[in-house]
């Protein structure tokens, strides 16, 4: 109803400049009624500024979404905090003289939603194109019928195409389930409505009334056909999407215990404190920037990835050095022995950071989302989707093109060979384990994106990732890309049935019966020895 | 090795006889020593060390069970905790279906946390397990059949390394999962708890505890004679040699599958009588139980005590429990992890075989030097396995 | 002859070391009962639970050493006790009569999962000592030897959703939880009362997922879908502590706002949100019965105490906490009433014991062992702060057997003679819950 107010006044305005006198004592009420800091009041206020037309609203409107807006002084009045903290007076915007102490006028949801209105219909007369294409959203969300005198006066005038179609757009969501309206209005509505093609125009289809004419029956039930067969197709598009996030989160955790345990034949229990240590890596970096340098903040992850894979890679190898080296042939007992270094790992990070979660921000190129069709892709999924995909081509390229790494696959292949070829078996042994670590951490800064930073964090990516190397097929980095691509689509393809639970149980059952199928995994290694 | 190859060796060894010697004298001295002394005397043992020694012997089979598969057959379970937590759920169904009226809710059968979710019949699943030789019998079969069924697709299928130790991790987890699952009706994250009686007695009474406690030093007892027996026999032969080559004793016409699925069940079996005397002595079964983690530390108490020594199973799950206790409260509490943690790395480093198979080494080194005849063999396993 | 008389003497070694290693653990006589009284701290430090639980465990002792100042306990100097049960609730059970039988405390403070209140209950009855658990919980339940300092499901899921009814003129209901015994409870509670207030069960989406579950897109994605039928919608969520950060993340990321869908939680304090960044997140709401940010003088001086004795001036403070200190004055006042710490004495004396709460008021124990406590909702707000958008006018008496589920709407508790009954049914005039 707010909302319809305020647009009507807006067009009002648009029409014939009103004087503005008798409004200027609406907005002093409206200051009055904000300086109660009662929400009521508020959105009250709101209101009335939204419909004063007075060229302070806009501000005053503006400064109570930041929180500048703030009020003191017996009795109560309000001020808008300017820059460095000083007071202005919301009209003149001069600095008071005798400011008192002050607090920020309070905001809940409902007076948000009531400024997103305000400052929507202020703004439906905006020189700037962007802003009136928001209010036009803004009220097309509202499907407030009172609006729709307006809306028709505000349309009639717009001349910028894209608005000019989100305006038809609110008009038609809100013509069509109203009573009244002539079936070609209505129908026409149902075309305009219909070409979205999506969830909310489907919300809106059903809304027709049930004593509509036939014509007006059939149009939108053909429209309600057409839209849901376009959205099963790009939903099954939508959980392959998800499932292959699913599946870069998969095989960045794994990727790293492809050369511990993969390679090396480690079993490392301790693969996920690595994953652990990296997000903490991320932690302590933004904890810096933010204390030393906060415009970095958006590189912090940029920084993060070497840091962390430095510094998982020197604990990986101080690990290699001071203990795996001795158990080498012995790979059951590489599982104790790791095990109880993640016990030490987990419990040195909750006593040297305590045992809560700790905040990692997401940089602002990781925030938000975007679509394709009906398809929605969230900035920080697709970005652990890219970077999975590179650290995997760049440990690939490590593998395969450089010197270290035909060193660690001639060791991990024929140890003794490789060694009279002149190859320092040792320090490629602490290579290899520290890359894997290093990978392991590189995924921990990826994963402080998406959960808990916690000293727990790794033990819920530890079985995953034993999971994904032994389905895709061990030493094969291949077999664990595939491996964790395919776990993803196939969990994601599977929770809309069976919910998340049953899902990751039949997952389970899958996987175990596979691999009665393929004992060796997917991409088994050839070999002459018939024991591995 | 050395003169044991000629005749079979005795089916209760030295240090076995040892074992079954303090086993003996802790069913005589801890019930002794908990009811007819005077509560403040300095030699009394109060009912809680009576419960945690008990749960300490369920944890020995348990292992025992372990070093049955691992030890001998070379199958290292990383979901050997299932079968305990699924012969403790069946004694946890027996035990909710003795509780009777006595619910908060008063409902004559189902059980509390069926009434609140407002269930209104007692699932099939549940018909029997008020009588004890149902529920006993299916202590045995619950996990003697997972293991049957799991055994025979991955044995068959020559399943082995790594690939079987991840795959028995997988089964564990989706049980972990499934019990979770409120709509399974196995009571869900609370599991079963709030016991009132076993068979009449009183679950909390002393003597009941005391009964519990004999019980399951008894059932350690007969659970080591009998992996001896297996283990010595013939049979037991041809699985150490699966262990060490199996290929060549498929070569040789025997059917390693069979006799690994053999083992194998019956390890599950020991592993579900473990965990039915567990239950009512902690008093609570919960899906936790499942956890994969938890099956990991069983492999660390056989390793901690000796891997294919059996004795050694016991004497690790017994010293690292203790090890717990001890140190998860007072002054160590925060820092118990680490102490823990640094035991297993210490052992893996310093104690490859475990204690009691270093143990069995220096004695047979020192008898070697003192050509002393008749030194039993160390069962020493593969390393690489 | 020589080989089995070594064999005896190596018996006879072992024997005494297992004689010795149960002598050590028998030797348990307390030798400083007499100069202080023990308190039992029973919360996890390690494990997946030590997260929430290890503040827990440091409230009590910051209430031991201010107890302490102020000359302890009839005249006795409080002693903590701390075992780390390590979120195994089996180990619960056992640190629990470790606490009681060897260490004899007078007392214990702890548990925070239902199932480890669960797994201790019998050790708490048999033994006849006394439990303060601090959590709010899904009710149902009312123990002799327990006290309730946490919110049953009225004190907090019910008012919260009648103010989104009220103030946010939601129509339409996700009810997304974990799938354990709080959030099946708290829903079923939650549905049946929505029910009662005509909201249509085509409304209502209820959704569990499992303990840390970690890939919301699926979930969030239907939420939204849900959402946008026209109708305003909004999520109660009784999501699990672990899981939550991904989830508010993934909410965050798919761009649901809290002027869209606001999500109401009751599992989502201070302490989860500074894990957290909240800027996305502003608006969201959440369900207690004290926050941080109340503004009282009491609060101002507990935080401060309380950061004093942390030695961090940005620890937050949370509900469980504040449920904490008023379990430990009330049982001192208790203790103080009754003379003794003989549980005997002090469960009884407890009934009835006022002590101020940290949001200016009091709240009273009452005779079904639970106590009395405002409602508080708060927004978040930037700075991983609740902004308190509405207050309940008076107390409210914890209902611990809810009248909406089927089982328990005939029964009540009350401790105190004649009835001495945790599970009295009205209807049949007997104690034992439905029993004919």
């Amino acid at each position: 109803m707010l909302l319809a107010l305020a647009v009507l006044s807006a067009a009002a305005l648009s029409a014939a400049a009103l004087a503005g006198r008798a409004e200027a004592q609406d907005v002093g009420g409206a200051l009055a009624q904000l300086a109660t800091n009662k929400y009521d009041d508020t959105e009250a206020a709101l209101s009335v500024l939204a419909l004063s037309g007075d060229p302070a609203a806009v501000g005053i409107v503006s400064a109570l979404a930041e929180g500048r807006l703030v009020f003191g002084g017996t009795p109560p009045r309000v001020f808008i905090q300017g820059e460095g903290g000083a007071l202005l007076d919301p009209l003149t915007r001069q600095p008071v003289a005798d400011a008192p102490a002050v607090k920020p006028v309070r905001v809940n949801n409902r007076v948000r939603r009531a400024i997103e209105a305000a400052s929507g219909a202020l703004s439906l007369v905006s020189p700037d194109p962007a802003k009136r294409l928001e209010a036009a959203q803004a009220v097309g969300r509202s499907r407030d019928v009172a609006a729709l005198p307006a809306l028709d006066a505000v349309l009639a005038k717009e001349t910028d195409p894209k608005v000019k179609s989100a305006l038809a757009l609110a008009r038609a969501s809100i013509v069509i389930g109203q009573a009244g309206v002539s079936e070609a209005d209505r129908i026409a509505a149902i075309e305009v409505v219909g070409a979205q093609g999506n969830q909310d125009a489907l919300a809106l289809l059903r809304s027709v009334p049930a004593d509509a004419s036939p014509a007006v029956k059939d149009a939108a039930a053909a429209a309600i056909a057409g839209i849901e067969r376009n959205l099963a197709l790009w939903g099954a598009a939508q959980n392959v999407w998800y499932g292959l996030s699913l599946g870069s989160v998969l095989l960045l955790a794994a990727i790293g215990l492809a050369i511990t345990f993969g390679v090396m034949g480690v079993i490392n229990m301790a693969h996920g404190e690595m994953v652990m240590l990296g997000a903490y890596t991320t932690f302590v970096v933004q904890e810096l920037i933010r204390t030393h340098n906060p415009g970095l903040f958006d590189w912090s992850l940029i920084i993060a990835i070497p840091l962390a894979f430095l510094f998982t890679g020197l604990i990986g190898v101080i690990i290699e050095r001071t203990v795996i080296r001795f158990l080498y042939g012995r790979a059951l007992e590489t599982l104790l022995a790791t095990w109880g270094i993640s016990l030490i790992l987990q419990q040195a990070i909750r006593t040297l950071f305590g045992p809560t979660n700790r905040e990692v921000g997401a940089p602002s190129w990781m925030s938000g989302s975007f679509e394709i069709g009906q398809l929605s892709i969230t900035y920080g999924r697709l970005w652990i989707i890219v970077f999975a995909l590179l650290v995997f081509v760049a440990l690939l390229a490590v593998l395969r093109l450089t010197r270290i790494g035909l060193e660690m696959r001639a060791v991990t292949q024929n140890r003794r060979m490789a060694a009279s070829m002149g190859i320092r078996t040792n320090w490629v042994d602490a290579m290899t384990f520290g890359l894997g670590s290093g990978i392991a951490g590189m995924a921990g800064v990826a994963l402080s994106q998406i959960d808990n930073v916690s000293p727990n964090l790794g033990q819920s990516y530890i079985i995953d990732s034993f999971l994904v190397v032994v389905f895709g097929g061990v030493g094969n980095l291949w077999g664990t890309l595939v491996g964790a691509m395919s776990l993803g689509v196939a969990n994601k393809l599977l929770e809309p049935y069976a919910g998340a639970v049953l899902g990751k149980i039949a997952l389970l059952v899958i996987v175990i019966l596979f691999i009665q199928k393929r004992p060796r995994g997917l991409f088994a290694l050839k070999g002459r020895s018939i024991e591995a | 090795m050395s003169t044991s190859e000629t005749r079979p060796p005795a089916l209760l060894t030295t240090s076995g006889l040892v074992f079954l010697g303090v086993l003996g004298a802790a069913v005589v001295l801890v019930p002794a020593l908990n009811l007819l002394t005077a509560p403040d005397s300095a030699l009394h043992v109060p009912t809680y060390v009576v419960s945690l020694l008990g749960k300490y012997l369920t944890y020995a089979l348990l292992a025992l069970s372990v070093d049955l598969i691992w030890g001998y057959v070379g199958i290292l379970s990383l979901g050997h905790g299932a079968f305990f937590a699924l012969g403790g759920y069946a004694m946890g169904m027996y035990l909710m279906r003795q509780i009777g009226p006595r619910g908060v809710y008063g409902d004559p059968v189902l059980p509390d946390f069926m009434v609140f979710l407002n269930w209104k019949e007692l699932p099939w699943f549940w018909y029997g397990f008020d009588l004890f030789p149902f529920a006993a019998l299916m202590v045995l079969l619950a996990p003697g059949i997972l293991a049957l069924v799991f055994g025979w697709f991955a044995f068959r299928s020559r399943v082995t390394g790594v690939y079987l130790s991840i795959i028995t991790q997988a089964m564990t987890f989706a049980l972990l999962l499934a019990f979770f699952r409120n709509d399974m009706g196995f009571g869900g994250n609370n599991g079963l708890t709030d016991f009132k009686d076993i068979l009449g007695f009183n679950i909390q009474a002393d003597g009941t505890r005391v009964v519990l406690f004999v019980l399951s030093a008894v059932a350690l007892g007969l659970g080591y004679v009998l992996c001896r027996f297996l283990v010595r026999s013939h049979f037991g032969k041809v699985l150490v040699a699966i262990r060490d080559a199996e290929t060549r004793v498929r070569f040789t016409g025997y059917r390693a599958e069979n006799y690994k699925l053999v083992a194998f069940v019956v390890s599950a079996m020991l592993a579900g009588i473990a965990g039915a005397l567990y239950v009512p002595q902690v008093g609570i079964i919960n899906p936790s139980e499942f956890s994969p983690a938890n099956s990991i530390e069983i492999i660390v108490w056989v390793a901690v005590g000796g891997r294919g020594t059996l004795v050694g199973a016991a004497l690790g799950a017994v010293l690292v429990n203790y090890a717990k206790t001890y140190f998860t409260s007072g002054l160590l509490a925060p820092y118990w992890l680490f102490m823990l943690g640094g035991l297993f790395v210490a052992v893996t480093l310093f104690l490859p075989k475990g204690i009691v198979g270093t143990f069995y080494d220096w004695r047979a080194r020192r008898r070697a030097s003192d050509d002393i005849p008749g030194a039993e063999p160390a069962a020493a396993p593969k390393p690489a396995e | 002859m020589l080989n089995l008389f070594t064999q005896a003497r190596r018996a006879a070694g072992r024997a005494a070391v297992g004689a010795a290693t149960l002598a050590l653990a028998a030797a348990s006589v307390p030798a400083h009962a007499q100069e202080t009284i023990k308190v039992g701290v029973l919360h996890s430090l390690s494990g997946t639970m030590a997260i929430s639980e290890t503040t827990l465990k440091d409230t009590v002792l910051f209430m031991v050493q201010e107890q302490n100042a102020k000359g302890g306990v009839l005249g006795k100097k409080l002693e903590a006790v701390v075992v780390d049960p390590a979120s195994n609730w089996p180990l619960f059970a056992e640190k629990a009569r470790e606490l009681i039988e060897k260490e004899k405390v007078a007392v214990v403070f702890g548990c925070w999962t239902s199932v480890s209140r669960k797994s201790v209950l019998p050790v708490f009855k048999e033994l006849n000592s006394i439990l303060f658990y601090p959590v709010q919980y899904e009710g149902e339940e009312s123990e002799r030897n327990v006290f309730y300092t946490g919110a049953a499901p009225n004190q907090q899921a019910i008012p919260a959703v009648d103010y989104l009814m009220e103030n946010e003129g939601v129509k339409r209901w996700v009810l997304a939880g974990t799938d354990y015994v709080y959030p099946r409870t708290t829903n079923k509670i939650l549905e049946a009362y929505l029910k009662s207030k005509g909201v249509a069960a085509e409304d209502i989406m209820i959704n569990y997922t499992p303990f840390g579950h970690s890939d919301w897109q699926t979930i969030v994605a239907d939420i939204k879908k849900f959402g946008s039928a026209g109708k305003k919608t909004a999520v109660v969520s009784t999501i699990n502590g672990d899981a939550n950060v991904p989830f508010y993340k993934e909410l965050g990321n798919q761009g649901i706002k809290a002027t869209d869908i606001p999500v109401v939680a009751f599992s989502v304090g201070e302490e989860e949100l500074a894990g957290i960044d909240t800027k996305p997140l502003v608006g969201h709401l959440a369900a207690w019965n004290y926050f941080q940010s109340v503004d009282t003088p009491e609060n101002e001086e507990f935080i401060k105490k309380w950061r004093g004795y942390i030695k961090n001036d940005k620890r937050v403070t949370n509900d469980p906490m504040e449920a904490t200190v008023i379990g430990f004055e009330m049982w001192v006042k208790a203790v103080e009433k009754a003379g003794t710490t003989e549980p005997d004495k002090v469960i009884p004396a407890l009934i009835g014991v006022s002590v101020p709460n940290l949001s200016g008021g009091f709240s009273t124990m009452m005779p079904n062992h639970h106590i009395t406590k405002p409602v508080l909702i708060g927004e978040i707000k930037d700075d991983g702060q609740f902004d308190i958008v509405e207050q309940t006018p008076g107390l409210i008496v914890a209902e611990e057997w809810s009248p909406y589920l089927e089982g328990s709407k005939d029964l009540i508790a009350d401790w105190r003679s004649p009835l001495n009954c945790g599970n009295f049914n009205v209807k049949t005039g007997k104690c034992g819950g439905a029993g004919q």
